[in-house]
């Protein structure tokens, strides 16, 4: 039989069946079967990036619009979570919140993750004097707990928003770097590297199309558990007073002015937004842990 | 042991040396200079070129930057780390009575941690997927999943609306009244250890679970031993080292998170006096802080690694 279009799609699946690789619907259906918490945490995760998306749109009042009416409102009443010390609306400052959490949280971790995991590569590949500087300066680097070295960079640079990325992806670059590198060590040591090496790729095709996507799922299962890190780190330099500036509505800063002084009168300031925080850092570590089991069980204790 | 030790030693130094140089790099990022931002930065901008001028050469920011380099790490190791630009008086001194409140702090909570964190997942891994393991398990997922200034503020809710009580303020010292001293410690020394107890009961019970499958475990149960022998002396022995290894690594960390739980208990550790220093833009104590955890931790890695090596010879010939 020729082989002509209209057979050709049954083909393509035959062929990735074959390769046991299934369409993605049918991987996530899977996914949700064997791990029903990941994927409700999935699901939480996703819902609360619209949520984040849509901010504008769905929060009920202006997060900063004062109301001396709304001043200690009880939660339940007109504003559904109460109202803060000055009035303003703690759910809607809690659903604009979601923003900067969600956005330091992806960006820092993109850079952090993909620039961790190129360096990671590039080190084991090359090995030698290049690796040993390398991974000197990584220890270096990791000498340091998150906190103080964000906090040594927040000093230095003062409170705004990229500052705290840039703080969170020099946390989280080097740590990214140990992990991925000694993946890419065992690797690169493995036929196929050797093949490809023989029919003569570059170094660069070897690293970005061999060696890359054999550390993918590694990438993966560290991506959702440093999330939950970042939006940690960045509620902790925002609580402090360090991270971004208080005017700006975010979950750790809505903490230390609700959680300190407050406790006693209002304590529903304190309780919304570190709710809001654990959730999301439950959601992402029972998500990151389904995935590793799934993707790689050899990564436990990751 | 020599040889891995000597291995093990010869590659701290260098690493020390790095960590000096992060520092120092970081601290200059800057915009401008430090004299620049604490002039600017203390409200009013208005100065003179010679106020300026002054102040770069009282904080030595008018020489180069390798010769400032050079100075402050030959200074810094005969434990000389400047002037406070706030106190106006030597670093040290302040640090001095900071540091050990900051250590006492650490020490409690991991010991505190490592107590419940142990036989909590040497019992959950002993029993896989019974009540007790569920419960364990989610007891630890709480405490990764809580960021540790939550816990604290939890901790301060539960302590003022069911007991209408606080830890006192103010600090009294360990040695002249160790009970007053307990009194207000153990609050934040339990809010710091929860999160560390999460993560060493879940390292635990892999580790466990790893070694509960070993063929030696077999062995000691056909002999006859009592299961409570087999668990404790046989596993926990062989799962020892990777729960050393995280314990010692979390110890390190700790004194990141006493930045954030002496703010809330208002300890007067080195956490709550580098928060203090950055409002300040007290740069020289910034800097000397930092660099001070950051060898410290490596000190304390190098140890953990040493003890590894020492109790297993495996490690000591890889």
């Amino acid at each position: 039989m020729p082989l002509d279009r209209t057979s050709r799609p049954s083909q393509v699946a035959t062929q990735a069946r074959l390769r046991g690789r299934p369409s993605l619907p049918k991987s996530l259906t899977n996914f949700a079967r064997r791990k029903p918490l990941g994927a409700a945490s999935g699901l939480v995760l996703l819902g609360l990036l619209l949520v984040a998306v849509l901010a504008p749109w769905i929060a009920p009042r202006d997060p900063q619009e004062t109301n001396a009416a709304f001043k200690w409102a009880k939660p339940g009443g007109e504003l559904l979570l109460g109202g803060d010390q000055l009035g303003r609306d703690v759910l809607s400052r809690l659903i604009h919140g979601a923003r900067i959490s969600l956005y330091v949280g992806l960006v820092s971790v993109g850079v952090g993750i993909t620039g961790g995991t190129l360096l990671g590569i590039f080190s084991a590949y090359l090995g030698g004097k290049s690796d040993l500087v390398l991974q000197r300066l990584v220890d270096a680097l990791m000498a340091f707990p998150p906190i103080i070295l964000a906090l040594g960079l927040m000093a230095a640079r003062g409170a705004s928003i990229n500052n705290v990325v840039i703080a969170l992806v020099a946390v989280l670059l080097p740590g990214a770097t140990r992990v991925v590198r000694a993946q890419a060590l065992s690797i690169k040591e493995l036929d196929y590297v050797l093949a490809a090496r023989a029919i003569g790729a570059s170094s660069w095709r070897i690293m970005l199309r061999h060696m890359l996507p054999n550390v993918a799922a590694t990438c993966i299962v560290l991506s959702t558990i440093t999330l939950g890190y970042a939006i940690v780190v960045e509620a902790t330099l925002s609580f402090l007073g360090v991270g971004i500036p208080p005017d700006v509505p975010t979950w750790g800063g809505m903490l230390t002015l609700g959680a300190t002084r407050y406790v006693e009168v209002a304590p529903w300031l304190a309780i919304f937004p570190g709710v809001a925080i654990a959730v999301v850092v439950f959601a992402v570590n029972l998500l990151g842990d389904a995935l590793r089991d799934v993707l790689d069980p050899k990564l436990r204790g990751l | 042991m020599r040889q891995y030790a000597a291995k093990r030693i010869g590659l701290f130094f260098p690493t020390v040396l790095l960590v000096t140089i992060i520092v120092f790099v970081v601290m200059r990022l800057v915009p401008g200079d430090p004299a620049l931002a604490i002039l600017e930065g203390s409200g009013g901008g208005a100065y003179t070129q010679q106020d300026l001028d002054n102040l770069r050469a009282k904080l030595g920011t008018d020489r180069p930057i390798v010769t400032q380099y050079g100075a402050w790490v030959g200074n810094a190791l005969r434990g000389d780390f400047g002037n406070s630009l706030w106190f106006e008086a030597p670093v040290m001194t302040e640090l001095k009575d900071r540091l050990p409140v900051s250590i006492q702090l650490a020490v409690m909570s991991i010991v505190l941690a490592v107590l419940v964190a142990v036989p909590l997942g040497v019992l959950s891994a002993s029993k896989p997927d019974s009540l007790v393991d569920y419960g364990a398990r989610f007891f630890t997922l709480v405490g990764i999943g809580l960021p540790n200034f939550f816990t604290a503020i939890l901790l301060t809710m539960l302590l003022v609306t069911v007991f209408g009580w606080l830890p006192p303020l103010g600090y009294e010292n360990l040695w002249e009244d160790p009970l007053a001293n307990l009194k207000q410690m153990i609050f934040p020394a339990v809010a710091l250890a929860f999160y560390e107890m999460a993560f060493i009961a879940r390292v635990t019970r892999s580790a466990m679970l790893e070694v509960l499958r070993e063929d030696y475990m077999r062995t000691a149960r056909s002999k006859g031993l009592p299961e409570r022998e087999v668990v404790w002396r046989h596993g926990l022995k062989n799962a020892f080292l990777p729960i050393l290894t995280i314990s010692g690594w979390q110890f390190g960390r700790l004194f990141g998170g006493t930045v954030v739980i002496e703010t809330i208990f208002v300890v007067p550790g080195i956490g709550r006096i580098l928060i203090e220093s950055i409002f300040q833009r007290d740069f020289t104590m910034i800097q000397a802080i930092i660099v001070i955890v950051g060898v410290a931790i490596l000190a304390i890695n190098l140890l953990v690694d040493l003890l590894c090596g020492w109790l297993d010879p495996r490690i000591r010939y890889a």
